[in-house]
């Protein structure tokens, strides 16, 4: 087949042609999470050519991926997600160079993988995740291309991408987000729901920009925030800026930032049921003296309440799982997710009934309010 | 004023916007939103005005949009 006739429609292309398919297929890109956003991503660079991907992810096809990841198929369920979309790229574009990373981006393996790559874009699923990709690729001076979803919403931008003017300082994740949420504080899609051409169109709009960047057509969606409302069918876009109080990101601040990354939970204890409860149901119970309340949130965060018999954060219940009381627990975070898997964490451990609260305290503060 | 919630947020408030008016400044309309809506308080998110983030204090005027913007983790 007829390198040029493969991609003869893009090259003919205003300010395409040969010079910007040869750039492609000279670039290095990493992509980490094979899921939702990573799936679309990856078909898309492939098609236009990129001529070398890293692919890299943990996971196992399951059935509940199938509805968004349209690379795997029934059969591939079980499968390592990295093998199967190594040998679906392969049967699509046989001349790329794929290299496998078939584990999770850690803060040991980070920097030394994405230091061989151009660019990373990120189709991760998790903070942990999306942090340490902007930290390593601020540290390797990398730019990173962002893509994340929230139920019908999605946004897309291009952190620390450099330009001619090296004296100006790099936009990164940390000037809008300087601080990592806790884990539970913003929901997953496991937790949120998401429509399959929510996470597709987003990720394929990271693969345009990921397309963008290499080329050098057009303009990037550096400095700027891209929100798409599929519902809506709107688009916000919110200029970013360089913040004076963001943190300098330097090797010692790496290494303080990514001690946290291993799971708080092992991965038996995530299939045991909680019953979740409303917050009628939580206000009716709560005053039952066989009832204790157990409110999992960090110590720092707000509001304090008033109804609870303890306050043990999710970081520290592990320790303290014996010291609870032979009660019925009514488990209450942020918005109900962190409460379902302290349940996990207690029920794994000691054998009481427990409740999580459905929604947490913003659902309660909106019930009491009405 | 427009003010504009996303993501997470719109659970928060319970609405995707509110028009609210005599506010002087971004700092007062936080403090506002906050004792409406406590949990804001333990939010995270960033606070545009007219489309540009914001690093400090921003008077507001009643035809200014202002967009608070939590991230996002999904994919």
């Amino acid at each position: 087949m007829s390198e040029n006739e493969r991609y003869s429609r893009q090259m003919i292309l205003p300010g395409f042609g040969l010079v910007a398919q040869e750039k492609l297929w000279a670039a290095k890109v990493l992509l980490v999470g094979l899921g939702g956003l990573g799936c679309p991503a990856l078909q898309y660079l492939v098609g236009a050519g990129v001529g070398s991907i890293g692919i890299m992810d943990a996971d196992k096809v399951s059935t509940s991926n199938l509805h968004r990841q349209l690379l795997y198929s029934e059969t591939d369920i079980g499968q390592l997600k990295t093998t199967v979309a190594a040998k679906k790229i392969l049967e699509q574009n046989a001349a790329i160079s794929i290299e496998i990373y078939a584990y999770a981006i850690n803060k040991q393996n980070a920097l030394q993988i994405i230091k061989d790559y151009d660019l990373v874009i990120d189709g991760t699923d998790n903070f942990s995740a999306k942090y340490l990709i902007n930290d390593a690729c601020v540290l390797l001076n990398k730019p990173w291309i962002y893509g994340a979803v929230s139920r019908y919403e999605g946004q897309v931008s291009v952190f620390n991408l450099g330009s001619l003017n090296l004296a100006q300082p790099l936009i990164n994740y940390r000037d809008i987000f300087p601080q990592k949420p806790h884990s539970g504080e913003i929901a997953s899609c496991e937790t949120a729901g998401v429509l399959g051409v929510m996470s597709g169109m987003i990720g394929t709009m990271q693969a345009a920009e990921a397309i963008k960047i290499i080329t050098g057509i057009g303009k990037p969606l550096y400095g700027r925030i891209f929100n798409y409302n599929l519902l809506e069918g709107n688009i916000y876009e919110i200029e970013i800026v360089k913040i004076k109080d963001a943190p300098t990101i330097d090797q010692a601040f790496f290494n303080t930032m990514h001690g946290e990354f291993d799971a708080v939970i092992d991965c038996d204890a995530l299939d045991i049921e909680i019953e979740e409860i409303n917050t009628a149901t939580f206000i009716k119970l709560r005053t039952n003296p066989n009832i204790f309340v157990l409110d999992v949130r960090e110590r720092h965060e707000y509001p304090v309440i008033d109804f609870s018999h303890a306050q043990i954060p999710m970081s520290e219940l592990q320790q303290a799982i014996f010291d609870l009381p032979e009660k019925e627990l009514c488990i209450i975070c942020h918005q109900g997710i962190r409460s379902i898997y302290a349940g996990q964490l207690i029920r794994a451990k000691r054998n009481l009934k427990v409740y999580s609260v459905k929604g947490g305290l913003t659902a309660y503060f909106n019930k009491v309010k009405a | 004023m427009k003010i504009l919630f996303f993501g997470s947020l719109t659970d928060v408030i319970g609405e995707a916007d509110l028009c609210l008016n005599g506010i002087a400044d971004t700092d007062a309309l936080q403090q506002f939103l906050k004792a409406q809506y406590p949990m804001l308080s333990s939010a995270k998110y960033f606070v545009a005005v007219n489309q540009k983030m914001i690093s400090e204090n921003t008077l507001l005027k009643p035809s200014d949009t202002v967009a608070l913007m939590p991230p996002f983790s999904g994919g």
